[in-house]
């Protein structure tokens, strides 16, 4: 967010990869693609892949950490070292460590925990490749890989960023406009209960540029909704 | 803590009263107190009520990173150290600790306060690196607030050392006159929900007992820099606008204060 882009991000009301202010990337769903996970899904949205697996309900290990009346969520999140444009490195860094933090914030909120006392619930998300949006992409892959896993949820949880590029208020940024962009604000809700279970936000906005990002995310939160349902219920998405 | 307690505390909210007396949006009293740790280059004390936080800035030189070669470094590190509260433990940084810090860093390198190109003593090749170090020394809640607060004045005392160019030696026992310009005051404003009330700069007692947790950090301007949530009780958009509302009508009284510093 502090850099600022020698070529313009929008031109015409129009992004440089073609999509207006208030489009999302294509996204794909797929789920059960890891077959040893009791639950597990893809999911892309535009060049942006993440892969979710769960393991649970199961047993808390160490034992000191269970809790009795409902069940403990853990979540891993890292990105693979080929996923960026400079290598990563392995293994847990502080950035992959918050992010992991507010992914259990964010699915927790879905999640029936009192159902499965005393359990674990694994989510382990890896980030394929990266293109801006990672973290929103890991949540729905991990919300529908929870749902693949029948456990039971209030809601699926659907995670997107909007933010601010070229003086423009845009959902769904990726890579350029990520970097280049002034602000970035991935915000994740359960869209049938309109309620907002992550925030993070760094950049600059007004509070009217704030709110307006807001509604893009939630107009949208649907669309989202819907690619998930269909790879549940495995139908096909239908083309608009 | 107790149920009667939380209950206390509970009941107390409905009517819009606090545990300890102050209303909903009542901040507790800051002290203030910079320059208390002669071996930093920077320091600040900070007490939000109960709250204890100290933060600390050292000085290295190191290589610029390949992406910003024209630009010195930044970290912020913060740690929920036992010795503040009786809830903390030892061992490798926890995932709240590592939050903290980020937390912290993001409000102030996302409100540019600091110029970067400024830390920048040869482009490719050397540059400074500004460390901020976060300790609470006695936790009563809002550990980010404090924590931003004491950050913040920390490195707007901080002086930096002698660099010898040629040696590429910091003599960190000669203290120059230069320090950094900063072109900001980011304030955060943390907002604890619990039911449907919104309080702002919860103590320890109200953090264990609160649903969901807004950081949230302005500018200048009134615009906003940072945000997040914690917490796995969800909110609604209603209230996340209140909060932000809330947070930009405090952050203004904070930096009146903050800049008589």
């Amino acid at each position: 967010m502090t850099e600022k882009s020698e070529m313009s991000l929008v031109v015409k009301g129009r992004r440089i990869d073609g999509r207006k202010a208030n489009e999302l990337r294509k996204m794909t769903a797929e789920v059960g693609v890891i077959p040893q996970a009791d639950g597990s899904a893809k999911f892309s949205m535009g060049e942006t892949v993440a892969i979710a697996g769960v393991y649970g309900p199961k047993e808390v290990l160490p034992k000191h950490q269970t809790k009795d009346d409902r069940a403990l969520i853990r979540v891993y999140y890292s990105m693979l070292p080929f996923s960026t444009t400079d290598r990563c490195r392995p293994g847990p860094s502080r950035r992959s460590k918050e992010i992991s933090k507010v992914m259990i914030d964010a699915l927790e909120a879905a999640i029936i925990t009192e159902k499965y006392p005393a359990t674990a619930i694994e989510i382990h998300v890896q980030i394929l490749n990266a293109n801006a949006g990672t973290r929103t992409a890991a949540i729905n892959a991990a919300s529908l890989a929870l749902a693949n896993a029948g456990i039971e949820m209030r809601d699926l949880v659907c995670a997107v960023a909007s933010g601010k590029a070229d003086d423009t208020i845009l959902l769904d940024l990726f890579q350029p406009e990520d970097n280049f962009g002034q602000a970035d604000l991935p915000i994740a809700v359960m869209p049938n209960r309109k309620e907002i279970t992550l925030v993070q936000m760094d950049g600059d906005l007004s509070s009217k540029e704030f709110d307006e990002a807001m509604k893009l995310v939630m107009d949208s939160a649907m669309e989202i909704y819907e690619v998930q349902k269909a790879a549940l219920t495995g139908k096909k998405e239908k083309k608009k | 803590m107790s149920l009667v307690n939380t209950e206390f505390i509970k009941e107390s909210l409905n009517n819009n009263v606090r545990s300890d007396g102050r209303k909903l949006d009542e901040y507790r009293d800051i002290e203030i107190e910079t320059g208390i740790i002669p071996q930093a280059n920077g320091s600040a004390r900070v007490k939000l009520g109960e709250t204890e936080v100290i933060a600390g800035v050292k000085f290295s030189v190191g290589k610029p990173y390949p992406d910003s070669a024209n630009k010195g470094m930044f970290m912020v590190n913060g740690e929920l150290s036992p010795i503040s509260n009786p809830n903390y433990r030892g061992g490798p940084p926890s995932p709240e600790s590592i939050e903290l810090s980020r937390v912290v860093d993001r409000a102030i390198r996302e409100s540019k306060t600091v110029n970067f190109e400024d830390l920048c003593i040869e482009e490719g090749e050397a540059a400074w690196m500004l460390s901020v170090d976060i300790y609470p020394m006695n936790s009563d809640g809002n550990l980010f607030d404090a924590g931003v607060i004491a950050a913040l004045l920390a490195i707007k005392t901080a002086k930096f050392p002698e660099y010898d160019k040629e040696s590429g030696k910091v003599a960190h026992e000669t203290r120059t006159k230069k320090g950094i310009k900063l072109q900001n005051v980011p304030v955060m404003v943390t907002i604890g929900k619990v039911g449907s009330k919104l309080l702002i700069d919860p103590t320890f007692e109200e953090e264990s007992i609160m649903e969901a947790r807004l950081n949230i950090a302005t500018i200048d301007n009134g615009n906003i820099c940072a945000m997040q949530k914690g917490g796995v009780t969800p909110i609604t958009n209603e209230e996340l606008k209140n909060a932000v509302k809330l947070a930009t009508i405090k952050g203004k009284e904070l930096r009146k204060l903050l800049n008589k510093y």
